[in-house]
């Protein structure tokens, strides 16, 4: 039986339904929206089955005074076919922060998951933050910038073709759909090929130009699925710059949830 | 020579006029290429140390330039749902402004808490739409106990708010910049009070601070120049009763100003808030010139000259003193060159042109133009004269009392100048009807002093901010500060990784303490900055290495000498603490307090250098050294009076005050030098006692030189209107102590010239040739 507030919640839930499915039908995508929508999608597709991969990274942050920092972390991920992917961080370098390890279930809408194993406490801490536009150990990317690409966390508009790299790009658009999200909007160009990304615009809040990244060094693995080995984030705010390498990637190496949980991050390395 | 120019100034007056003018346009169009820079760093050379270290400070941490909304609610509590609610919107419309690379307010602080092994990391205040009265006192708790908001953000009683926008200047095009980000925050800030009346705003912070350097500069350029050219036209018109000369006056200044500033242009000079006074200060000084010309033509054509003879005349007599008074005057402000400002020395430079530019103008244009135009001479009685002379025989008279009365009074006022202290606070650069003025008044009576000093504080090692001996003695340095009467508030990282240990222990206060390893700290700050939202990160107290971390103070507001004895404190503190860590002072603050004694330094060595110059100058002229010698006391002493008075009126000395000496030197001067020459020409040539000599200079001078003095003083006096107190307090002071020279000129030099010169004068002067004299004097 219903309660009155479940009732009035269930209300207000189909009334929310008939309202999107309205304004979907009055506010049919435009063709750039879709165009730029099935180039999304279609990346997302090319890549799809990949099961789980482990990398290395190595990160390089250079200040404008021209010092620089280390960073060395590993990563395995999980896909998730219906959600957002699966991540294990194990941080390595610095040396203090060695065997920490950060586990995060993304979802393309709600906020994500994520769970620390700081070695100092020996303890497995959950944190609740919205907050995935701050800088990633300090670096020029933020968490957001690092996390899996899910079709729905953004919303398209298709700029158009660029050369770039040589290679004929598509230019889109997007607009974060997450209201914590640090940006307005991103222009990503992809090669029209592989629909590997070569490039990404990153405008801040007040709509200008924050950042630029740059992929280099694509790498095909299992005869599908492209990485690129060097990605570079040049902030042209603050004259800061960082860049990542990527090494050892494997693919289909035999994870499954049951190294993606918290009983997973203690022994994680 | 002195004849060939005016015969050809005379033969050919529209050729002149017409050269003049098109030399003048040529230059004047140099004038569209001038820019206002609104920066406080041009305060700055580019070698001072303090603005290298602040430099180089902001490359490894970010940049801190910002605007700060000052939120008053007029019911006195800022924790109120709509209050907040306000706050909110006001934070999240503030990412609008342009370059805005971080924001901070009480509503979107990171408060972090526990609940069992969860860690929080949230916005203070998340929603306002359903704030119960529990849970506005919850949240008014924890503003107000925070160290990082108390003081800073929030007040101690929650009665006010700052919502601190940090901008990150490209630099690209540093003109449109300022005044961009300033426009923004303006219309932000006319829209928040439009949606919400019950509040008021101030606006403050650096960028206000640099557009109010060019606002009160344009309103000073609109009020104080037309007022100067008023002053200028009423003098003239009334005391020389000439519709003539006022006109070519007026002319031969606007074209020594329009000249100037487009000689400037073309140079690559940009104006600041001291240079742009250099027009008022040309103005001023362009117009003894013409008077000195135009007393003496007048004078030629009541004795009954011919317009052109009186012309010539007047310009053969006045070329010499004219152009020795306009080198005197110029090497007065080229001294300015010795100040470690480059706006200093970059109004010195200007005005000196200026100077010199006046004096061409005066000695071709002028007369030309005098010569072109109509000029009439009304049949005046000699009355004033009458005046002068009574003056010396008064002088003359009262000489045995005169002499040692104003010495005493000189000596008196000399004894106050250990009143002045220096202090250079940046803030008291603007009056209070400039509005950042008063914003930061406010802020000082109700949140914190503008008193900031950032402390790096480095290991040299990656990652060496987490070593525990570290982060105790940062934290034991922190207390040191905040147990001081005069902070207002500490900045550190180490508030931060206290309070994070106590979330990781169940928000347990006892664990309110630094994390005991290396290992502790560092992941506790991993695990902080993965859950930051942009803009709100850390890089703005650590290095990308994590090998420095910075410290910020605010403090009270307090003079330049008690910031740099505080800083001295500091150095002491880790010199006898923490050896081992390299530490940085740097800050505005810190810039401005140690620029007045670097420049009061190097101003005494250029004042002294150009004293030399002048003083040379002098014995050449006067073709006396013991008079070149005689002459420096008169010369001296209004400057010291000046500071003298000055210390018992306000005792601050700045930037501003400190090329005063060297600036009045140069004009202060001419008053001796007209009053000797005349007085040494009655002497050598007219064989007068020194009594008579007195007489004679009076008679001759005194008028062109109360009525010079009065248009400076009055000049000056305009220039002390000035909403930019560093001009105004320049002008005041410079407007007293050539107020005070004329007065040593007339009541101290005389009676001075009398003893000193008596023993020669008996020698030289007989009895018996001086009636026959003095009636030869009385007869010219």
């Amino acid at each position: 039986m219903f309660t009155k507030k479940n009732l009035i919640s269930a209300l207000l839930a189909i009334s929310a339904l008939n309202l999107s499915l309205a304004s979907n039908a009055a506010f049919a995508l435009s063709a750039e929206e879709q165009k730029g929508l099935d180039i999304s999608m279609e990346a997302k597709k090319r890549d799809l089955g990949w099961q789980d991969s482990t990398a290395d990274m190595v990160m390089l942050l250079r200040n404008q005074q021209g010092q620089e920092s280390i960073r060395e972390i590993k990563m395995k991920s999980l896909e998730v076919l219906d959600d957002g992917d699966k991540s294990l961080t194990i941080f390595n370098k610095p040396r203090d922060v060695k065997g920490t390890a950060f586990l995060s279930f993304s979802h393309p809408v709600d906020a994500d998951e994520q769970w620390l194993f700081l070695p100092a406490l020996k303890r497995v801490k959950r944190i609740s933050s919205r907050n995935k536009s701050g800088p990633f150990m300090g670096s020029e990317f933020a968490f957001e910038d690092l996390s899996s690409f899910e079709v729905e966390k953004y919303s398209y508009k298709y700029l158009g073709v660029e050369e770039l790299n040589g290679l004929t790009n598509f230019k889109v658009e997007q607009y974060p759909v997450d209201e914590n999200s640090g940006y307005t909007r991103r222009i990503v160009w992809l090669d029209t090929l592989e629909y590997r990304i070569h490039k990404i615009d990153f405008y801040d809040r007040k709509d200008s130009l924050l950042k630029t990244l740059t992929f280099s060094g694509y790498k095909q693995y299992l005869a599908k699925h492209w990485r690129a080995d060097i990605q570079e984030m040049i902030n042209h705010q603050n004259g800061k710059s960082t860049e990542l390498k990527w090494s050892n990637y494997n693919f289909k190496t035999g994870l499954n949830d049951s190294d993606f949980n918290r009983n997973s991050l203690k022994r994680a390395r | 020579m002195r004849d060939k120019l005016y015969n050809f100034v005379g033969k050919n007056p529209f050729w002149v006029i017409l050269v003049c003018i098109t030399f003048a346009i040529i230059a004047g169009m140099g004038a569209q290429k001038l820019e206002f820079k609104s920066d406080y760093r041009v305060f700055f050379s580019e070698e001072n140390p303090q603005l290298t270290a602040f430099e180089s400070m902001q490359k490894v941490y970010a940049k801190s330039d910002n605007v700060s909304f000052v939120v008053v609610p007029k019911d006195g509590n800022v924790f109120t749902a709509e209050h907040l609610a306000a706050l909110k919107a006001l934070t999240k419309e503030s990412w609008q402004v342009p370059y805005s690379t971080r924001v901070d307010s009480v509503t979107n602080f990171q408060y972090t808490y526990a609940e069992e092994d969860d860690m929080i990391v949230e916005d203070l205040v998340m929603s306002t739409g359903n704030l119960t009265n529990d849970k506005l006192d919850k949240i008014k708790n924890i503003a107000i106990s925070e160290p990082l908001l108390v003081n800073k953000i929030i007040s101690k009683t929650g009665h006010v708010s700052v919502v601190n926008v940090t901008v990150q200047l490209p630099g690209v095009d540093p003109m449109a910049e300022t005044p961009e980000v300033a426009a923004s925050v303006r219309a932000i800030k006319a829209q928040f009070l439009a949606d919400h009346p019950e509040v008021d705003v101030y606006l403050s912070g650096m960028i206000m601070m640099n557009t109010s350097f060019g606002e009160a500069s344009i309103n000073d350029g609109t009020t104080l120049i037309p007022l100067m050219f008023l002053v200028v036209i009423i003098t003239i018109g009334l005391l020389l009763r000439t519709i003539t000369g006022t006109i070519a006056t007026v002319l031969v200044i606007i074209m020594s100003i329009v000249t100037t500033m487009g000689l400037a242009g073309w140079l690559g000079f940009y104006l600041t808030g001291p240079s742009s006074s250099a027009p008022t200060m040309i103005l001023t000084l362009a117009v003894a010139d013409c008077i000195h010309i135009l007393t003496s033509m007048f004078y030629e054509m009541r004795q009954g000259a011919d317009k052109r003879t009186a012309i010539a005349r007047s310009i053969k007599i006045n070329l010499q003193p004219i152009f020795l008074t306009s080198i005197t005057t110029a090497i007065g402000f080229l001294s300015m060159n010795f100040s470690d400002s480059p706006p200093f020395r970059d109004l010195g430079n200007l005005v000196a042109i200026g100077v010199m530019l006046a004096f061409v103008f005066s000695v071709t244009i002028f007369p030309a133009l005098l010569t072109v135009l109509p000029v009439r001479v009304k049949v005046q009685s000699e009355g004033k004269k009458d005046i002068m002379a009574k003056l010396a025989d008064f002088v003359i008279a009262k000489r045995k009392v005169l002499l040692p009365l104003t010495s005493v009074l000189i000596i008196a006022s000399i004894m106050f100048i250990p009143n002045n202290e220096l202090n250079d606070d940046f803030v008291k650069y603007f009056d209070e009807t400039v509005p950042y003025r008063a914003a930061t008044d406010f802020m000082q009576d109700n949140l914190s002093g503008m008193m900031v000093v950032e402390i790096s504080v480095k290991t040299g090692k990656s990652s060496g901010i987490n070593d525990p001996k570290y982060l105790r003695s940062v934290s034991d340095f922190s207390d040191w500060l905040r147990e001081r009467p005069e902070t207002d508030h500490v900045n550190t990282i180490t508030d931060t990784l206290k309070r994070l240990n106590k979330n990781m222990h169940a928000d347990d206060p006892s664990w309110y303490k630094l994390p005991d390893s290396q290992e502790m700290s560092a992941q506790y700050l991993l695990l902080y900055e993965m859950s930051l939202p942009y803009g709100l990160d850390l890089n703005n107290q650590l290095d990308v290495d994590k090998s420095a971390s910075k410290i910020v103070v605010t403090f009270k507001n307090m003079t330049s000498n008690e910031l740099i004895h505080i800083e001295g404190e500091m150095i002491a503190w880790f010199a006898q603490h923490a050896p081992q860590y390299e530490v940085d002072f740097a800050s505005p603050s810190l810039m401005f307090a140690h620029i007045g004694q670097r420049n009061i330094i190097s101003m005494l060595i250029g004042t002294t250098l150009a004293l030399i110059l002048i003083s040379i100058l002098l014995g050449v002229a006067l073709k006396s050294w013991r008079f070149g010698l005689i002459s420096l006391l008169p010369n001296l002493a209004p400057a010291a009076i000046g500071f003298g008075i000055w210390g018992l009126y306000s005792g601050q000395v700045g930037l501003g005050l400190s090329v005063v000496i060297g600036m009045t030197l140069g004009i202060v001067v001419d008053d001796t030098v007209h009053f000797l020459s005349k007085y040494l020409h009655a002497r050598r040539d007219k064989n007068a006692n020194p009594k008579e000599a007195v007489h004679y200079a009076f008679d001759n001078v005194g008028r062109a030189l109360w009525i010079t003095t009065f248009v400076l003083v009055a000049g000056f006096t305009v220039l002390a209107q000035s909403s930019f107190k560093m001009n105004a307090d320049m002008g005041f002071l410079t407007a007293l102590t050539i107020f005070i020279a004329l007065i040593v000129d007339f009541l101290f030099l005389p009676p001075l010239l009398m003893l000193l010169d008596k023993e020669k004068a008996t020698q030289s002067v007989d009895e018996v040739v001086e009636t026959p004299i003095k009636k030869s004097i009385e007869a010219a």
